[in-house]
């Protein structure tokens, strides 16, 4: 009979992994989905067959209620709300999660092992600190919390005393036979939502695809540490992957932006001076490109910026013969990615040359901007990652950034000692010309200025990305 | 201790696992990828329904009932929303 069991768990993964297996390409990717619902189901099934529910109606009742409450806002929910959404759906689980070890934790009692106990107390914390984690950066996604970073002063410090009191109290919890009291955990629930919520409040805007990398992983390991309360081997291998799934994604986020995973949760920075960015500008960049555009494109150097500026845009285009396209966050908060292909579509139907650069941080979640993308119905095979295309800037006539900064900024390569520096960009300061559709001048999340703001091959149209790209269509043909 | 081992083992060997799967993974597809694991998350149902296989108190229902709620929403949602994104990647294979 045992035996019958780990068969049947085993099949269980093994459909959970082909679902996984399947993510290769966007369209197995679908199949994959399926896939992995399926394996659900089936572990769903089988926990059903094994087990001798109780109150049917109550779980029938609740499970059509989520079923319901969830499909309508999946299937009602905006594209621009995705990254919010993908957040809040995650708290939800994180939320499930403590309340189930709430439970096992109070009604176990002395009767559980000691690692049902130890996996109780973490999920536990791991489970509400996630629960508000996400539920703050869901906020912060869909613009009703400030995006910025909102920061307590001794942030760190308060931070760390609140971990203190947690482990502290988990202690104390254990050893005078506490661990089963419902006030207690309480209390404990409390003040882990409540460092959630302090961790959390203090990474905004660009850090956000690493934040919700990692609270992916956080709700894998809370759901792997219940299948240790409950002995449940199929909870505790789809957690475990959702884990390592996260644990992936976060590694890949922060490398992207060469940011180190800690520093950036616990909030160290170097101090770092604002004068650093002139002087990149000046020492670094101007000499560099003086000579490239009197050499290399042939400007006259001593032009006022200005007065080249409009009038040149659509000669520009349409001389050029391969483009690059680089989106940032920017186009999907105007909601500027059916402008954009549009213009794609008019610069490919007069024979133009035309591909997407895609940095793997710009967005709010890891490939945010392919998603934008492909809601405007752009071909994913003219999507290019950063390390395929950045050869091909050297030979490009044009390069259209469309409300991105940071991703671009050659700062982070040619100085040292800014926040960014040594972060991997698209070198779009290669390329003959540049055309830059962003909001305003300011720098990007990252405060860093941009050197290529004040480039002589680089073009300012700058203003709501909807509208200039517009008057870019305009100017083509 | 039996016991202990094999959770110890299942964790490990489904990261390792994970790990190689997941690290081939085009960043084309990250977003999708990251919707679907939030879905798999949503496991947890399965200790959320253990929760009432044994007699219950009223409070131990409602707190019971909102887990399964909570768990399904983000299930259901998660399973759904992937595939919302998934249908919208196309490819037209135009000759060049």
């Amino acid at each position: 009979m045992n035996w019958m069991h780990f068969l049947l768990d085993i099949l269980i993964i093994l459909i959970l992994i082909i679902g996984i297996w399947h993510f290769r390409t966007p369209r197995g990717a679908r199949v994959g989905n399926l896939t992995a619902a399926f394996a659900l189901l089936c572990a769903f099934l089988l926990m059903l067959m094994r087990n001798n529910i109780l109150e049917p109606e109550t779980v029938i009742i609740s499970l059509f209620i989520g079923t319901v409450i969830g499909w309508i806002v999946a299937i009602k929910v905006n594209m621009n709300q995705l990254p919010s959404m993908v957040a809040f759906q995650n708290g939800a689980g994180g939320m499930a999660a403590f309340i189930v070890s709430f439970v096992e934790l109070t009604r176990g009692g002395a009767s559980l092992t000691t690692t049902s106990k130890v996996a109780g107390l973490l999920g536990l914390i791991v489970g509400s600190i996630t629960f508000s984690a996400s539920m703050v950066a869901s906020g912060k996604l869909a613009n009703k919390l400030r995006q910025t970073p909102t920061t307590f002063p001794a942030h760190r410090w308060i931070l760390g005393l609140n971990l203190l009191i947690v482990v502290v109290l988990s202690i104390l919890s254990w050893t005078s036979g506490n661990l089963f009291n419902a006030g207690y955990l309480l209390v404990l629930i409390s003040l882990s939502v409540a460092m959630g919520i302090i961790f959390s409040m203090r990474i905004g805007g660009a850090d956000m695809p690493v934040m919700i990398s990692f609270l992916n992983a956080a709700t894998g390991l809370t759901a792997a540490l219940c299948g240790m309360i409950i002995k449940n081997r199929l909870l505790i291998a789809c957690g475990t992957t959702v884990a390592a799934s996260g644990s992936i994604l976060t590694h890949v986020m922060c490398k992207a932006m060469n940011r180190n995973f800690f520093k950036l949760f616990f909030g160290i920075q170097q101090k770092i001076s604002t004068k650093y960015s002139d002087r990149a500008s000046q020492n670094v960049e101007q000499p560099n490109l003086v000579e490239k555009s009197s050499s290399e494109t042939g400007l006259p150097t001593g032009e006022s910026k200005k007065s080249k500026d409009l009038a040149e845009m659509a000669p520009v285009m349409n001389s050029a013969e391969k483009i690059i396209i680089i989106p940032g966050y920017g186009m999907a908060l105007a909601h500027a990615q059916f402008k954009v292909c549009e213009l794609a579509t008019k610069f490919e139907e007069l024979g133009k040359d035309v591909k997407f650069a895609i940095h793997p941080v710009a967005g709010r979640m890891p490939g945010h901007m392919n998603v934008v993308l492909a809601e405007a119905d752009i071909e994913y095979d003219k999507l290019y990652e950063m390390d395929d295309i950045n050869p091909e800037f050297k030979d490009t006539d044009l390069v259209l950034i469309i409300g991105a900064c940071d991703v671009v900024n050659s700062a982070a390569i040619s100085v040292e000692g800014t926040p960014i520096s040594g972060m991997p960009i698209l070198m779009a300061h290669e390329a003959k010309r540049v055309i830059v559709c962003n909001l305003n001048e300011k720098p990007g999340y990252s405060g860093v200025e941009n050197p290529l703001y004040t480039n002589d091959k680089a073009i300012l149209f700058l203003g709501d990305a909807k509208k200039t790209v517009s008057q870019l269509v305009e100017m083509l043909g | 201790m039996t016991d202990l081992v094999l959770m110890l083992a299942v964790f490990v060997l489904s990261f390792i696992i994970g790990y190689f799967l997941i690290s081939r993974v085009p960043p084309l597809l990250h977003t999708p990828l990251m919707s679907m694991a939030n879905a798999i998350s949503a496991v947890v149902i399965l200790g959320a329904v253990l929760l009432f296989t044994v007699k219950a108190n009223f409070l131990v229902k409602v707190l019971g009932s909102i887990a399964i709620i909570a768990a399904t929403f983000n299930m259901v949602g998660g399973f759904v929303i992937t595939e919302r994104m998934l249908k919208m990647f196309k490819k037209k294979t135009k000759s060049t």
